[in-house]
């Protein structure tokens, strides 16, 4: 059976981007130089590492060496987090992240929790989305850094992170956000201006996956958390993945080139795919659909289905998308951003994102859409419920 | 005050997984699940309801994840029709669709009998994270059996 791919599954992972692809194919072909190497090979791996490097900064910015690579957001996210918490350590303990937070950061909270931090977990509301109030009720003297995700990853809701970081300023706290599902869909080019700490990750952007970074404002206390070498000024020691680096620097360009217009053709085609779903099939729910939410995220819930049977009806017509739950994903139970919200356990269960991307074309939307209807009337017809 | 020294992490035990020397590691499939479970979650024997059943059952928790009810009509202990209906995961639709099939026509002495590692095994397998969905389909079996024999005594 001969079949397309649909990809609906871009916060997952996205497809590499050609210029990608191209920035790193040299280092695949014999400029395979240690860019800590005195010889002319490593002087080559230097030069690209620090293109790179005034890559990102131009796009934020910032200061070049205000930008640490990583291996990906998970690894940024543990540095900021374990990082500024060891480096403020005897100024205080206390430290706030949303509930609705990645687990590379959820985790990483609960395991300082464990070491003797004092951690609060912010709420969100129906929307989710975190309540500036809430955090700032919640903060004390003792608190050192606040986390809070620029647009989470299930449900594409925006966070009030400028005003967030603009209170943790005035109180002197750190402020980390999580922009990796932000990066390339909203505008983060005065991103310092709130935030001291940024995570971003490469292939969200359709860059490789093994590239991110950690951003870091010029005089934020932050302890190395993989010790090692003079790599990344001494924040992350490890040769540095030089291919990698550069197909995140060049897919960083492209996705804020044309920003807006990319936004605006990918937004369009979602609020076509809610309003075809919306028309087709009853007893649905959109999350978050009162949020401000980035152009490309549409998290449903579907009454009345188990949200596995509806992902594997899919992935057999070829199309891909992700459930919020399922044990599939190793990952026990429903997911944490969606009973956060206050979303039933059984509610929750039937929920399924789907996230569009560059490649999403109208007649994708309306095949999908279609299949949906279909896939949820059969499950429908025999359900117990 | 708590010690900062303490081990806030173990990992699992990584040995556990740890192939034998020169062994090949194991293929991933492109499904999932095999054909034959898709075959029962993509088209699904016995579904639905019976009028006036001799046994019923209701099991699982949907706020947990699945549910599941079964019908039976039992004739000179003989299963003589059985249907169900399921919400939840493929793994929960596929094995109470081959309970059924296994269960249908048989003696209810002898499908009492029935076993998950019978529905599993006619299945062909399913993924070990996945086994915890084949009880559903056997324990609701068994309790419409329940039920049955319950109805019957009290006619008695």
């Amino acid at each position: 059976m001969s079949r397309q791919t649909i990809y609906f599954d871009h916060n997952a992972t996205t497809a590499l981007c050609p210029e990608a692809r191209q920035a790193m194919l040299p280092f695949f072909e014999g400029e395979f130089g240690n860019p800590s190497s005195y010889h002319h090979l490593g002087r080559k791996a230097r030069a690209s590492l620090q293109a790179s490097r005034y890559g990102l900064a131009d796009i934020f910015n910032c200061g070049p060496g205000e930008v640490v690579f990583t291996s990906g957001g998970t690894e940024a996210n543990n540095m900021a987090l374990r990082g500024a918490a060891a480096a403020l350590r005897r100024r205080g303990r206390h430290i706030i992240v949303s509930a609705i937070e990645h687990h590379s950061v959820l985790k990483t909270a609960e395991a300082l929790a464990a070491s003797g931090y004092d951690v609060t977990f912010a709420p969100v509301d129906d929307q989710g989305v975190v309540d500036p109030q809430r955090v700032a009720a919640a903060t004390r003297p003792d608190t050192i850094l606040i986390s809070v995700m620029s647009a989470n990853n299930e449900t594409g809701a925006l966070q009030p992170v400028h005003e967030l970081g603009k209170l943790s300023r005035r109180q002197g706290i750190v402020f980390h956000t999580d922009a990796v599902q932000a990066f390339g869909k909203i505008d983060l080019g005065t991103v310092f201006e709130w935030a001291d700490l940024v995570t971003l990750a490469s292939h969200k952007i359709y860059g490789p996956a093994g590239a991110g970074a950690l951003l870091v404002r010029n005089g934020t206390p932050l302890a190395s958390v993989i010790t090692g070498g003079h790599h990344e000024r001494g924040l992350r020691g490890g040769t540095e993945n030089i291919a990698a680096i550069a197909g995140f620097a060049a897919a960083s360009l492209q996705a804020v080139a044309g920003l807006d217009e990319k936004a605006a053709r990918i937004g369009s085609l979602r609020d076509r795919f809610e309003a075809r779903l919306l028309e087709d099939i009853s007893g649905i729910c959109i999350n978050s659909r009162d949020a401000r939410r980035v152009h490309n995220t549409s998290n449903i819930c579907f009454e009345g289905v188990e949200s596995e049977s509806v992902l594997l009806h899919l992935d057999l017509l070829g199309i891909c998308a992700s459930a919020g739950s399922a044990c599939t994903t190793g990952e026990p139970g429903p997911s944490h951003v969606l009973r956060a919200m206050g979303l039933s356990n059984m509610q929750a269960q039937g929920a399924l994102r789907f996230s569009l991307g560059r490649s999403t074309t109208a007649e994708e939307v309306d095949t999908v859409a279609a299949a949906l209807a279909g896939i949820v009337e059969k499950l429908r017809s025999l359900s117990s419920l | 005050m708590q010690s900062e020294d303490t081990d806030e992490h173990c990992p699992e035990d990584l040995s556990a997984d740890e192939p034998a020397p020169g062994e090949q590691p194991p293929e991933e499939p492109v499904l999932f699940y095999n054909e034959t479970v898709i075959d029962h979650f993509t088209s699904p024997r016995n579904v639905g309801e019976i009028d006036n059943p001799d046994g019923f059952a209701l099991v699982g928790d949907p706020a947990c994840g699945d549910q599941m009810k079964l019908w039976i009509r039992v004739e000179g202990g003989y299963i003589l029709d059985i249907k169900f209906k399921s919400f939840g995961c493929p793994g929960a639709i596929a094995t109470s669709s081959m309970a059924t099939m296994l269960a249908m026509g048989m003696h209810i002495d002898d499908a009492r009998l029935l076993t998950d590692d019978d529905v599993v095994r006619a299945l062909g397998g399913i993924p070990a994270n996945k086994e915890h969905c084949s009880l559903m389909g056997v324990g609701a079996l068994h309790a419409a059996i329940r039920d049955y024999e319950q109805r019957s005594s009290k006619k008695l």
